[in-house]
């Protein structure tokens, strides 16, 4: 275990130097952004507490789909099963509540239930029959899509008033979402950076060869990472589930979480292999897409042409870190 | 893996060896067909099938250039899109400007594979998210410029390509033109990728692309014209697709990932060194027997995708299986 | 390993097998949608954007405010053709009432419900809307949005409705019955009984494209009138214009000529058309809908055929009903039934015409307003 935390090390270190700086400048130059459009745009009622926790509550279902993806793609995996995961929880949330407070707790674990299952399915796929990640998880989204678009036509059931304190309720001027989402974040942040776990996470992703040789069991860690990415996309349906009154099976796949959970993961600086990056990162790409679309609304921007524009932004912003890395790239 | 040792390995031999589950899963299929529509075994029957698996088969054919260097291209469905929906725009049911309409929506197709291909090698994005960016970009450039719903006509010497059909020809009766594109494209692409230098470099920038660098393959170039062949692949595919059934918004959707999933079908090894022509041309046809299949015997469309997810997943294990036993 | 996966993959199919074989066929609905039919509208003649179909009137008085006004609106996404024609002519509807309207915000929400929620509540807190109009992008879902803007500003809705009865009016053509009975009888009454007929559907379990189907189900059935292939439940496209051609082709490959197509939407019925043209057979008496490909097809192969329409114009009434709330005018409602005409042989040529694009919706009630036709498409 020593050799493990010595191959980890310099990971760590990585992660804490500089960490910063990227995601907060990300961060800021956004929110600039942001209040020149609105005081353009003679706006200005946006530039206040309600119009930040309203851009900031837009990105929340976006947000903790994306903490998930970035566990996964550290470890060198990816899941293009999230959106489907995300309607998968939100309908069986609805369907089993039916409007009753009582069935709340026990349809919130049966969900989350369900969603770390799945991540374990992905996770095995991909390390004990070394599928790769892409084609894994892509098939079993379109097996759970299937079978939950084939059961389901419709908004099914309904969540009870209480289940939508999860959504709408409020601490102060900001709402528990919000709240949920940065705990979820520090949470993630702290194991990523204080425990063995993280350790491992950057290890098997920046060289599995080297960490398996070391004695940590990479498939455990990319089996655990998928679970817990899945539970995330579990959540947000929960949270979907309850800010929608219901779930429908379209849900997820009309959110695009899947494309876009990757998008602002690697925006957010980590490397699509694996190993490198973090959660602030994460969260700065999620504030960065949740301004952009605030501006290009302000600003009138064409449905279309902002499709164009996000498209561009993305490669742009991954350019940026990715244009001074040594060797080939595919 | 030596760059040599993995171009000795493609002697058109164990290449047939290789691809052999593909073909057993479309013989299988083609014979489910035949049973569930009893003029299928006719020259009629054959010719439909292949004109409704041709569009597929040319991206998936043009996919395999970027896959087997280990890269993706999730563009080429909005760039199917463009090309139909650009063609309708600028032809807009004017047979003169035909040619020209479709000399742009090629140059447009290159100016993205281009594009793609100098972003992957010099700015190291890696191809996912680059064609990724592309693949909402693009689309986003077509609904644009056509305001979010197909504006203008196509007429019928665009049509031909995807729509004639030759009656009274000697042995197989009918042809459709569309068949005689694939045909080209296949060949074209066959020779390419089999036959010339440029085919085996790709293959060795996808097993190793350090390995190709030190043994002083251009793996830059070699991948932009991976990506070029893609792209004008997507753009052959568009002019069949709107040519068979006219401009629609959507008319390109999902079919990157089917070209994908064909591919996989087809023994095309992903991240890379593997794969072939014919294998993905095979794959491809089984995709499109399989959809036949599900739909001749009413599955709906979520269970269809359904079991296409269950066998893409299958395919990728069986074939990791496979090398393994290899080793 | 093998074993726990496989124990994983069987635990979620249990999970979600329950099918829930929803029935969409409400009988009383049918019948009422019938009646609809034959009813004459109220209202200004030649402007069917503006009539309404009996209803009541509701008293806007509370709602009188000084012009010119603010005018929200919370688009559920332009991503179909039909909205496509919608919103041109809503933004033409706008620029028409000028002299009421000073400042007409929208918003897009891209087909997500999550943002259209957002969307909703920001317009309502920004202070800057009179009144707002939705096009809910899901009933259900946005029905609690809805409910919140209605308790500071007035509300309309269009097309897709919400579960309240809160808003001041609710703009909807008479539905999808109508748009299957219109279709079925033309039809029924064209092809001599025991002749062949197909229904080609986009897809199943959508309310609106259910329920057209049964009431041409209904309708067939009166007439004796039996569909081909799915055991009589049509066949599914998908929206795919290459698919539909393929089905249409193999029924033809397989059963010589047909008689009928019956269509649940008219985007690909040129598709049908053509395969039918390819395969040198006679044209199939056949519904489409107020597309213009399809109405040219009809003009120019001299279909025997019918148009029933789900109309476009229903996002011009939306403003025309907003400036009115305002103004303290009363409004039909709280349904604002308008009525939705078909295209017949007889009017055909008031709605073809070949500048404009291949999917624009004729029934737009556009033809007069300002920018036409350049503004839907059709290049000087």
């Amino acid at each position: 275990m020593s050799e493990a935390a010595a191959i980890a090390a310099p990971a760590r270190a990585r992660v804490r130097s500089g960490a910063w700086l990227a995601p907060a400048m990300i961060v800021l130059c956004s929110l600039a952004a942001y209040c020149v459009a609105a005081a353009a745009t003679h706006q200005t009622g946006q530039i206040s507490v309600d119009g930040f926790v309203g851009l900031i509550q837009r990105t929340v279902a976006l947000g903790i789909v994306a903490l998930g993806q970035t566990l996964a793609i550290l470890v060198g995996s990816i899941d293009l099963s999230v959106a489907t995961l995300v309607s998968v929880g939100a309908v069986m949330a609805s369907w089993m509540m039916q409007g009753q407070p009582d069935m709340m707790v026990p349809a919130s674990l049966f969900v989350l239930a369900l969603s770390a299952l799945v991540g374990v399915a992905n996770g095995l796929i991909v390390t004990q029959l070394r599928v790769n990640p892409l084609i894994a998880t892509l098939g079993v989204g379109l097996v759970l899509q299937g079978i939950l678009s084939a059961s389901f036509q419709d908004f099914a059931g309904s969540v009870p008033k209480e289940f939508q304190i999860f959504a709408y309720g409020t601490v102060g001027p900001v709402t528990l979402s919000i709240l949920l989402m940065f705990a979820l974040a520090l949470v993630e942040w702290l194991a990523l950076s204080r425990t063995r776990f993280g350790a491992h996470v950057y290890a098997t992703g920046g060289n599995p060869e080297g960490a398996r040789l070391a004695g940590i069991k990479t498939a455990r860690v990319v089996v655990l990472a998928h679970m817990l990415c899945s539970l995330a996309a579990g959540l947000t349906g929960l949270y979907l589930a309850s800010r929608l009154r219901s779930g429908a099976p379209w849900v997820g796949r009309d959110g695009v979480y899947d494309l876009e959970s990757i998008a602002v993961v690697v925006i957010g600086g980590t490397v699509l292999a694996g190993g490198k990056g973090g959660v602030w990162g994460t969260m700065s790409g999620v504030i960065l897409f949740g301004c952009l679309d605030a501006i290009f609304t302000m600003a009138g921007v064409d449905a279309f042409i902002k499709q164009v524009l996000r498209g561009a932004i993305v490669v742009a912003a991954v350019a940026a870190y990715a244009y001074r890395t040594k060797g080939h790239v595919a | 893996m030596t760059a040599i040792g993995s171009a000795a390995r493609f002697a058109p031999v164990r290449l047939l060896g290789r691809i052999h589950p593909s073909y057993a899963a479309l013989l299988v299929l083609l014979i489910a067909i035949a049973f569930l529509t009893p003029n299928f075994l006719s020259p009629l029957g054959v010719m439909a099938f292949l004109r409704r698996g041709a569009s597929l088969a040319i991206v998936s054919v043009g996919q395999l250039f970027v896959l087997s260097m280990g890269g993706f291209d999730l563009s080429v469905g909005s760039l199917i899109t463009l090309a139909v929906m650009g063609s309708a725009l600028m032809i807009n049911n004017d047979p003169a400007l035909t040619w020209h309409a479709i000399a742009l929506v090629y140059l447009m197709g290159i100016g993205s594979g281009l594009f793609l291909g100098l972003v992957v090698s010099y700015l190291k994005v890696p191809s996912i998210i680059a064609s990724l960016g592309a693949l909402l970009s693009i689309k986003g450039v077509a609904l644009a410029w056509s305001g979010g719903s197909p504006q203008g006509y196509l007429p019928d010497n665009f049509r031909q390509f995807g729509r004639v059909t030759y009656h009274d020809v000697p042995i197989i009766q009918v042809l459709p033109m569309s068949v005689v594109v694939l045909a080209v494209f296949v060949a074209i692409c066959a020779w390419l990728f089999h036959g010339t230098t440029f085919g085996r470099l790709a293959l060795i920038v996808g097993d190793n692309p350090r390995a190709a660098d030190l043994a002083g393959v251009r793996v830059r170039l070699v991948r932009i014209v991976g990506f070029l062949v893609s792209a004008v692949s997507a753009v052959t595919a568009g002019i069949l697709l709107g040519g068979f059934a006219g401009p629609a918004q959507d008319v390109g959707d999902g079919f990157e990932l089917q070209a994908i999933a064909a591919n996989v079908l087809g023994g095309t090894q992903l991240l890379g060194g593997r794969g072939s022509v014919a294998g993905v041309v095979a794959g491809s046809l089984t995709l499109t027997a399989l959809f036949t299949v599900l739909n001749l015997i009413g599955l709906p469309k979520p269970l269809r995708d359904a079991v296409q997810g269950g066998i893409l997943i299958a395919a990728v294990a069986y074939s990791v299986r496979r090398q393994g036993w290899e080793k | 390993m093998l074993a726990r996966l496989a124990l994983a993959v069987a635990a979620s199919i249990l999970v979600a097998a329950p099918a829930f074989a929803q029935s969409f066929d409400d009988p009383k609905e049918f019948q009422h949608q019938r009646d609809l039919l034959k009813m004459t509208p109220e209202g200004p003649a030649g402007k069917p954007w503006e009539q309404h179909l009996g209803g009541g009137m509701v008293d806007t008085g509370k709602y009188k405010k000084a012009g010119p006004y603010k005018v929200c609106f919370s688009n559920a996404g332009v991503g179909n053709p039909w909205r496509v024609v919608g919103w041109t002519t809503m933004q033409a509807e706008v620029d028409l009432e000028k002299a009421d309207i000073a400042k007409f915000t929208s918003a897009d929400a891209e087909g997500k419900d999550d943002k259209q929620i957002s969307d909703i509540k920001d317009m309502v807190a920004s202070g800057n809307c009179d009144i707002l109009v939705v096009s809910p992008n899901t009933t259900a879902a946005l029905t609690p949005a809805v409910e919140e803007a209605c308790k500071k500003i007035p509300v309309i809705t269009f097309d897709r409705g919400t579960n309240s009865n809160c808003p001041v009016t609710h703009i909807l053509p008479i539905g999808g019955y109508a748009f299957g009975i219109v279709g079925a009888e033309f039809i029924a009454a064209h092809v001599s009984k025991g002749g062949k007929v197909i229904a080609l559907r986009i897809l199943p379990g959508v309310d609106v494209l259910e329920t057209r189907w049964a009431a041409a189900k209904h309708i067939f059935e009166e007439k004796g009138i039996k569909v081909l292939g799915g055991e009589h439940n049509g066949d599914f496209t998908d929206g795919d214009r290459a698919k539909t051609k393929s089905i249409v082709a193999d029924y033809l490959a397989k059963n010589g000529q047909l008689d009928g197509v019956w269509m649940d939407a008219g985007a690909t019925a040129t598709a049908a058309i053509e395969a039918f043209e390819d395969a040198g057979m006679k044209y199939p008496v056949i519904n489409g809908e107020d597309q213009q490909d399809f109405l040219q097809a009809w003009k120019k192969d001299k279909l025997t055929a019918i148009a029933p329409t789900y109309p476009t114009y229903q996002w011009r009434t939306a403003i025309i009903a907003a400036v009115k709330v305002l103004k303290g005018e009363a409004v039909p409602g709280p349904i604002w039934e308008l009525p939705d005409p078909a295209i017949t042989q007889d009017n055909l040529d008031k709605y073809v015409s070949d500048k404009l694009p291949p999917l624009h919706y004729a029934m737009c009630g556009c033809e007069g307003m300002p920018g036409y036709p350049e503004r839907w498409g059709v290049k000087k």
